[in-house]
């Protein structure tokens, strides 16, 4: 449904089904300029329905970081239009942004399916709206953001002011990519931050358009920067920048300790990480049998099983377990794969051949271990990334796979027979980003709740998200929390002012 | 039938908005609305009276009812219509101006920069409170779970004035309607049509039906009935504080309704000897004249400093003498007309009693002009503070100033009185900033500065100024019930 007209080795006039001509620019943003690296690399960008690389990308290295941050610095300083705008107008920013995105939708879905390879239906109808949610929630916040006076003891008048941090490195994933540039905007904007992001290698087209756009609505220069580029080199040069102040990064756990660490020997930049998930989704025998198959499959297969808050541990109590079991191979050999852009498709490709080869591995790895694979286990088709969608039952927790973040199309299924039991075997884990519980029963829902070591529980639910809902890790997942009022914590440093006065009154 | 810059604008009808739908009154009893520059009628308006609240308030009931499309409706998509509502403000923003500037005698660009802005601003501010009302988890003693919700309080009564009919028409459904909840709007009597236009835009945002009602008449019969309803939860009163004594004793006389007041004020502005005299003098001037002086922040009392008062009072009447009169549609004009030939005749008549008990009449002092409501810009100096003038809210634009010589004295001064909304200090001094601020018994205090409003800060009085705030976090609380609700545990753990 897209129809390329290349002008130059960098530009690329797009005819969407919307009839719509619509250029995006597939350089670095930095200073609302677009810019070559300075090095003059660039990467390919691949569609994972095909395998096909889409276009080149310019690529930035630690020089073009040295640029971007001199950008959000100088746009950062004492003095300058950001830091000297009313905070309802960064508000208003965010909202015309948000707009901008509305009317822009159809495209961003477009581009957004052919470099990520998510069913264009969910891009559509999901993707986009909540990146259009969560900027107008953020929107609201910019001039709400209250600091305190406080009854000091002595003869003071005390305030605190919350203020900018100043310049945050943002690195952001290839899973949702619109949506975590969402997620990572939203708060830091509102707060009155500059921003240099990196976004990930397989998926930096939507990024680069919304860059445009934020140009459009009028953000001041060198306020958003934004990077194509790799984590090793690019994300490595703005986790040990000296003149980042604070890092915000979504991936996997392996490299959330190497971002840590690289703040530690540089400046001390503040960090929040979001990393990834080993969740346990916990059946008790009580619950609504279809609902309860329904909402586990959804919960693990959702995005090609790409969430770090993927449904990955499913613990299914004893006495409903062979049923719930052959429902689930069922509604799982139900699921349809195939080409993205069809309406009808549930299953698209896995990002890219890396993760294709480390998901056939996992399933390997599970049947030499002695799980039982129920259904699917192969490639899909001989073009693309595409794997089956693939149940294991007979998962015991010490198995590869009940450990480790496959994020891919494999479901674990476990028996269990206790409340107190499982509640130890799903906490037994180095991650803790999520868990769902699904029980008709309030007592039980209530001692899983309060003993399940997870940043967000669900109930007879799952992957309800809303911007207005803090979300993120416990243990080995993450620190901090992103969306809802918490999510601006990250964002911001906090001023005690104390101000002697002559004669203190309450 | 205004005459009006735009070709085209949405319809409305000078009717009861209830129900989203356009309704004659049911006594089919209609009132004049007047241009208060001439003196002459504009158009006639249907008299909402009790039948007419009574319809009201039941259509809000309908739609606060549990299982509604508005209470089932998410709170960030009342924050989408809100938001919606600012957008279509804004788009006939030129038009709206130019309704509320002939309805009302306020110059046109003022209108248009100042009234429709703050309109604006405040209907997006509280659009982007909707969803972030929270309610708190709570660690009591015991085996429970405790938590709040902040509930929408029901069906909420808002009587609003004429000195601002559209922003203050924003300063209450902004937070109502944030906050989920069914209003019944009465805008004042003289200044009915750009509110009863905003019920045409309400509708065209997609407001539910029932959601907003508003009902144009008078304060003794509609407003009364509104005050003494039995099925009307809370009620939002801005107006003198006359009034608003009537209003608390009807809500105590029939169901305890919640209620809130803004309400008059006879604000002092203290003025030291180390300020900056042209900002002083000029945000003075400002502060007092602004909208004819019809302000319940117009700063009434201007306390100087012995050292400069001379020097201040030159300069403040030099300034009043080049305050230009005229008509509100030429873009020259500071000061349009009173709103009303009563209001009018009552500040003539304070004028008279400054005359009479001794103050100096330094400019100004009379009506002007053979048509409309005009009062000349006034300025009286050497008051004391027992005059009548230096003591009731004149709502018109006449400034008095008076002489003090130490701090301690003019806190003393400045809170003697029953009022207490606002006051202001100009000083270079922090200390002396820090004292007033601090001792001054008044709801908002500016420094070096006067009425510096904005919708993020809350806003409302001390003493008989009124009760309760508006604007800012603060004035989302008047609208919530908060409702606390505890779960047994078999187990609480921390």
């Amino acid at each position: 449904s897209l129809q390329a007209v290349k002008t130059s080795h960098n530009e690329l006039y797009v005819a969407s089904c919307h009839l719509h001509i619509i250029l995006i620019v597939f350089q670095l943003f930095i200073n609302n300029q677009w810019q070559d690296a300075q090095s003059g690399k660039t990467f390919p960008t691949i569609n994972p329905s095909t395998g096909e690389v889409i276009c080149h990308v310019a690529e930035a290295d630690k020089t073009d970081v040295d640029r971007a941050v001199k950008a959000a610095r100088a746009a950062f300083r004492l003095g300058s239009p950001w830091r000297r705008m009313d905070a309802s107008d960064r508000g208003l920013l965010l909202t015309r942004l948000a707009d901008a995105i509305e009317r822009d939708a159809g495209y961003l879905a477009e581009l957004e399916t052919l470099d990520n390879g998510k069913p264009y239906a969910i891009s559509y109808c999901v993707d986009i709206p909540n990146v259009v949610k969560c900027l107008r929630y953020y929107a609201g916040w910019a001039d709400k953001w209250e600091g305190k006076t406080i009854p000091i003891d002595g003869d003071y008048f005390c305030y605190t002011r919350h203020e900018p941090i100043g310049v945050c490195g943002q690195i952001i994933p290839w899973n949702f990519p619109l949506l975590m540039q969402a997620w990572k905007l939203g708060p830091a904007l509102a707060t009155g931050n500059t921003i240099v992001m990196k976004v990930a290698e397989q998926t930096p087209l939507t990024a680069l358009y919304v860059a445009n756009l934020i140009k459009e609505v009028g953000f001041p220069e060198g306020v958003v920067n934004i990077l194509p580029g790799m984590g090793p080199s690019a994300g490595a040069a703005i986790a040990a920048h000296m003149d980042v102040d604070k890092l915000a990064f979504t991936g996997s756990t392996e490299v959330g300790h190497l971002i840590q660490q690289a703040s530690g020997s540089s400046n001390l930049k503040k960090v929040t990480l979001e990393l990834g998930g080993k969740s346990p989704n916990i059946i008790l025998s009580d619950a609504n049998m279809e609902e309860a198959v329904e909402q586990a499959h959804f919960a693990l297969f959702f995005n090609q099983g790409q969430c770090c808050c993927a449904g990955s541990r499913t613990y299914v109590q004893a006495d409903i377990y062979d049923e719930f079991v052959e429902r689930s191979v069922e509604r799982t050999k139900n699921r349809v794969t195939g080409d993205p852009f069809d309406l009808k498709t549930e299953h698209g490709p896995q990002i890219d051949d890396e993760q294709f080869k480390k998901i056939l591995n996992y399933i390997d790895i599970g049947k030499k271990e002695g799980a039982k694979m129920l259904c699917g286990g192969k490639a899909a088709s001989d073009k693309g990334y595409f794997i089956q969608p693939t149940v294991f039952g007979d998962v015991h927790d010490q198995m590869t796979i009940a450990r480790e973040e496959i994020f891919g199309p494999v479901m674990q299924i476990m028996k269990f027979k206790t409340l107190e039991e499982v509640l130890e075997r799903a906490n037994d884990t180095k991650y803790g980003l999520a868990a769902a519980v699904f029980t008709k029963d309030i007592d039980k829902a209530h001692y899983l709740s309060s003993g399940l070591r997870a940043g967000t529980v669900w109930i007879n639910c799952y992957d309800v998200f809303g911007a207005q809902a803090p979300f993120g890790g416990f243990k080995a997942s993450g620190n901090g929390r992103e969306l809802g009022e918490y999510g601006l914590d990250n964002y911001t440093e906090v001023k005690t002012v104390t101000i002697k006065v002559p004669q203190k009154n309450s | 039938r205004s005459a009006c810059p735009r070709r085209t604008f949405q319809f409305f009808s000078p009717q009861i908005f209830i129900d989203n739908e356009w309704h004659d009154s049911v006594s089919g009893k209609v009132f004049p609305v007047y241009d208060p520059a001439t003196g002459e009628q504009i158009c006639e308006v249907q008299e909402a009276d009790k039948a007419d609240v009574d319809k009201a308030v039941q259509a809000a009931r309908r739609a606060f009812a549990l299982g509604s499309p508005w209470r089932r409706m998410d709170a960030s998509e009342r924050g989408r219509l809100l938001a919606k509502l600012a957008d279509l403000v804004e788009r006939d923003s030129v038009y709206l101006a130019t309704m509320e500037s002939l309805d009302c005698g306020k110059p046109f660009l003022t209108t248009l920069f100042v009234d429709l802005q703050g309109t604006i601003k405040t209907l997006r501010y509280f659009a982007g409170y909707a969803d972030k009302i929270h309610g708190t988890t709570i660690p009591m003693d015991g085996e429970y779970l405790t938590f709040t919700r902040h509930e929408p309080i029901g069906v909420c009564g808002q009587i609003i004035p004429w000195n601002f009919p559209l922003m203050m028409a924003a300063w209450k459904l902004g937070p109502a309607l944030a906050a989920g909840n069914a209003v019944v709007l009465k805008p004042a009597e003289q200044t009915p049509l750009t509110c009863l236009y905003l019920g045409a835009l309400v509708r065209e945002a997609g407001f539910p039906p029932g959601v907003v009602n508003i009902l144009p008449g008078f304060g003794p019969t509609a407003g009364s009935a509104i005050a003494s309803h039995m099925g009307i939860d809370k009620v939002a009163f801005t107006g003198s504080t006359e009034v608003g004594k009537l209003i608390q004793e009807a809500a105590g006389r029939s169901n305890l309704k919640r209620v809130t007041l803004e309400l008059g004020g006879k604000n002092p502005n203290i003025i030291f000897a180390d300020a900056d005299m042209d900002l002083a003098v000029e945000q003075a001037h400002q502060g007092v004249f602004f909208n004819a002086g019809q302000c319940c922040t117009a700063g009434s009392r201007i306390f100087v400093e012995e050292p400069i008062y001379e020097e201040f009072v030159r300069r403040s009447v030099e300034r009043a003498k080049r305050r230009v009169l005229g008509s509100p549609s030429d873009p020259t004009t500071e000061q349009g007309p009173q709103i009303s030939q009563e209001q009018q005749a009552r500040v003539l008549e304070l004028i008279q009693s400054g005359i009479s008990e001794g103050a100096t009449l330094e400019c100004g002092g009379k009506a002007h002009g053979l048509k409309g409501f005009y009062v000349e810009p006034t300025v009286f100096s050497n008051v004391t503070d027992d005059m009548r003038i230096a003591k009731e809210e004149i709502f018109g634009p006449v400034q008095q100033i008076m002489k003090f010589k130490t701090l301690e004295e003019v806190i003393e001064r400045a809170n003697d009185t029953d009022y207490g909304l606002a006051a202001a200090v100009f000083t270079n001094d922090i200390n002396k900033a820090m004292a007033i601020s601090t001792a001054v018994q008044a709801g908002t205090v500016w420094i070096n500065c006067y009425n510096a409003l904005s919708t993020q800060c809350p806003f409302g009085g001390y003493k008989m100024s009124g009760n309760g705030r508006e604007l800012g976090e603060c004035g989302l609380k008047e609208y919530s019930e908060v409702k606390t609700i505890t779960m047994r545990l078999l187990a609480k753990n921390s």
